[in-house]
């Protein structure tokens, strides 16, 4: 075939390639995946003593992580800072991201930048400049807000916020102004244009953001290291402090219902909103 | 099916001027076409007209009713966007009955006339389709009948056919036309094709650089520009730069010189036009030297049909096209190299 002329000489459209593609992808789903399956396989081991093969299978350990009261406390609290935190950042983020993105102003660009800083910052970092400045703000006050759910609530808005603005920004600008300026034309007032035109159009990204703020805040351990305290600590601490002192099975169902609910949130958003058009 | 009365519109956009005093009377069930290059102000002045811009002075009334700073919503325009902007989570049919249900149509009345005007554009089988699984030129139809489904008071249109092939456009263009006059909509039409506006308007409002150029019908405009704009932008003229020289006489830079003609002239005249089809070239003929003929020299043809068009250029090496009609059948053809007379009617000549 020495007569063949494709711009690409071995193209990826050459189906000789495949195999290394399919390869490819398949390697790496396998390193992503394998330790959680490996967590959620171990869960349901009968031994204490975490060996293989093991010696049978049981529920057991799901019942006792659900008697132990740091994993119970530890599960609520997260929960309800994930809630808080969701709710936070619609109630902020949503007319925010509203403002970015239709807005001329200057320092938006900057706004938007910096709101990219979270990915970019250490979370250890973010997390001891939140504690020293809440020592502040309680030295100034008077007040006590470190290691409170109100203190907490505080961190975890701040992880949130900036994934519901970025959610509901992506939905804003895939979005032509003219769309609201059309029904204004045909008689639609500017409420009723909002609710049957631009609403249903962002609706998938805000649903998203809400989604994406709870999850951002459920799964964060470095950020809130230094704001815990005593009974008031959240599930990812509770599961490092655990692991300091003894690995069983029990550390493996918690961290299973963890993965169930972080996995649920993310489907649950995918569904909505494509997240690969955020970033 | 009010008449249309804007007065010394201005848009500023910070130190730029978009829109500049801009006067036009458009009367009721009139169908007007706005013309002019890209950029000079077309949508600007139809989104000022439609409440969707703020005019910076000026006002504009919808017959006595005066609507310069009414919201778009309370105007009663309709408006075909140049980008179509249909919602993309709402049916063909739910869109073209957005403005009805706006305006409280009841329910069966509402099927009635979104049915007839997606018959109107020929879509009444696609009547369920989401925007998205339409073509270019099928979307823009949606967008239009969505605009007249209500029948506004206005009908703005922003280039409504630019998507549609030929064929289509034409046949959409002539369906508007009737259902405008039928109706008697208020109808101002933004187009960058001069044939279009020539054909399908009562009037045309030739813009340029924010500015109204002309306001004239098609055949004022194409035989009686105002402007030089108007006179290069509508048609192919040839224009020689030059000046006056004592009355009825216009000295060309290159040199020649013609006769006015019976067209008053505008005392400071800086070029003279002439319209390729009057313009007629005879082969070699030693005709009277008049002041309306000139030797030259053929350099190109191109068979067109009906018409052929030459280029020829002059002794001074002034260049001059020339449409001739191709009705002789007999007729010994030009060729490139060959020597001619140009000549033309001695009411020909525009001068500005
Ligand atoms: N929001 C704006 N800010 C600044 N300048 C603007 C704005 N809107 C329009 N302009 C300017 O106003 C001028 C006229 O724009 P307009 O859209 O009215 O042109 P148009 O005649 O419709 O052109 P086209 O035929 O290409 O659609 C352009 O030079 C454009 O750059
Ligand atoms: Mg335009």
């Amino acid at each position: 075939m020495t007569g063949s002329r494709s711009p690409f000489p071995r193209s990826w459209s050459d189906r000789s390639f495949w195999p290394v593609i399919v390869g490819g992808c398949v390697a790496a789903f396998v390193m992503v995946l394998s330790p959680l399956a490996a967590i959620i396989w171990v869960s349901f081991f009968e031994n204490k003593i975490i060996s293989f093969p093991p010696t049978g299978y049981t529920f057991d350990w799901y019942r006792a992580a659900a008697a132990m009261p740091q994993f119970r406390d530890g599960f609520f609290t997260s929960l309800e800072l994930g809630l808080v935190a969701m709710l936070v950042s619609l109630v902020i983020g949503v007319p925010a991201a509203l403002v970015l993105a239709r807005g001329r102003f200057p320092g938006r660009e900057a706004i938007q930048s910096l709101l990219l800083a979270p990915l970019i910052v250490p979370g250890i970092v973010a997390g001891a400049a939140l504690y020293m400045f809440l020592i502040e703000v309680e030295l100034a006050s008077g007040v006590q807000v470190a290691m409170t759910f109100t203190g907490l609530a505080i961190a975890h808005s701040l992880i949130a916020l900036p994934w519901t603005v970025r959610l509901v920004t992506a939905s804003l600008v895939g979005l032509d102004p003219q769309l609201k300026e059309a029904a204004l034309t045909m008689g639609a007032r500017e409420f009723t244009a909002f609710r049957l035109v631009t609403w249903p159009l962002i609706r998938p990204g805000v649903v998203a953001g809400a989604l994406f703020a709870f999850i951002a805040s459920f799964v964060d351990l470095e950020k809130s290291l230094f704001l815990v305290g005593p009974g008031m600590t959240t599930l990812p601490i509770v599961i490092v402090n655990y692991l300091e002192w003894s690995i069983d099975p029990t550390i493996a169902a918690v961290a299973t219902v963890q993965i169930a609910i972080i996995s649920a949130g993310l489907v649950l958003t995918d569904r909505y909103f494509k997240l690969a058009r955020a970033f | 099916m009010s008449s249309i009365l804007i007065r010394d519109l201005v848009k500023r956009h910070g130190a730029q001027v978009t829109v500049d005093r801009v006067s036009l009377e458009i009367g009721q069930g009139e169908f007007v076409a706005f013309l002019g290059p890209s950029g000079c102000g077309k949508t600007t002045t139809l989104r000022m007209i439609a409440g969707l811009t703020e005019a910076s002075a000026g006002s504009i009334h919808f017959g006595t009713r005066e609507v310069t700073n009414l919201p778009p919503y309370l105007r009663d325009a309709g408006l075909v966007f140049q980008g179509y902007a249909l919602f993309p989570h709402m049916s063909v049919a739910e869109n073209v009955a957005f403005g009805l249900q706006m305006r409280k149509v009841d329910r069966a009345e509402v099927r009635r006339r979104v049915d007839e005007a997606l018959s109107l554009v020929k879509l009444a089988h696609l009547a369920g389709r989401l925007p998205k699984e339409l073509s270019g030129g099928q979307q823009q139809r949606v967008a239009l009948a969505r605009a007249i489904v209500y029948k506004p008071e206005v009908l703005l249109l922003d280039e409504p056919l630019s998507a549609l092939d030929a064929k289509l456009r034409t046949e959409v263009r002539t369906e508007l036309r009737r259902l405008q006059s039928a109706l008697g909509l208020t109808t101002i039409f933004v187009t960058h094709d001069q044939d279009e506006a020539l054909s399908v308007a009562d009037r045309i409002v030739v813009m340029s650089a924010g500015r109204v150029e002309q306001v004239g019908t098609p055949r004022e405009i194409y035989q009686r520009p105002a402007t030089r704009f108007v006179a290069e932008f509508i048609g192919l003229t040839n224009l020689f730069p030059g000046g006056l020289e004592g009355p009825g006489r216009f000295r060309c830079e290159s040199g020649e010189c013609f006769s006015t003609g019976s067209t008053d002239v505008p005392p400071n005249a800086s070029v003279l036009a002439i319209r390729p089809e009057h313009v007629s070239l005879l082969r070699d003929d030693p005709a009277p030297g008049g002041a309306c003929a000139l030797a030259a020299t053929v350099e190109d043809v191109i068979y067109r049909g009906a018409l052929t068009e030459f280029v020829v250029r002059t002794a001074s090496g002034a260049k001059l096209a020339a449409h001739l009609q191709n009705t002789d059948l007999g007729r010994d053809e030009l060729r490139p190299g060959d020597r001619v007379i140009a000549s033309w009617p001695a009411d020909a000549p525009m001068l500005f």
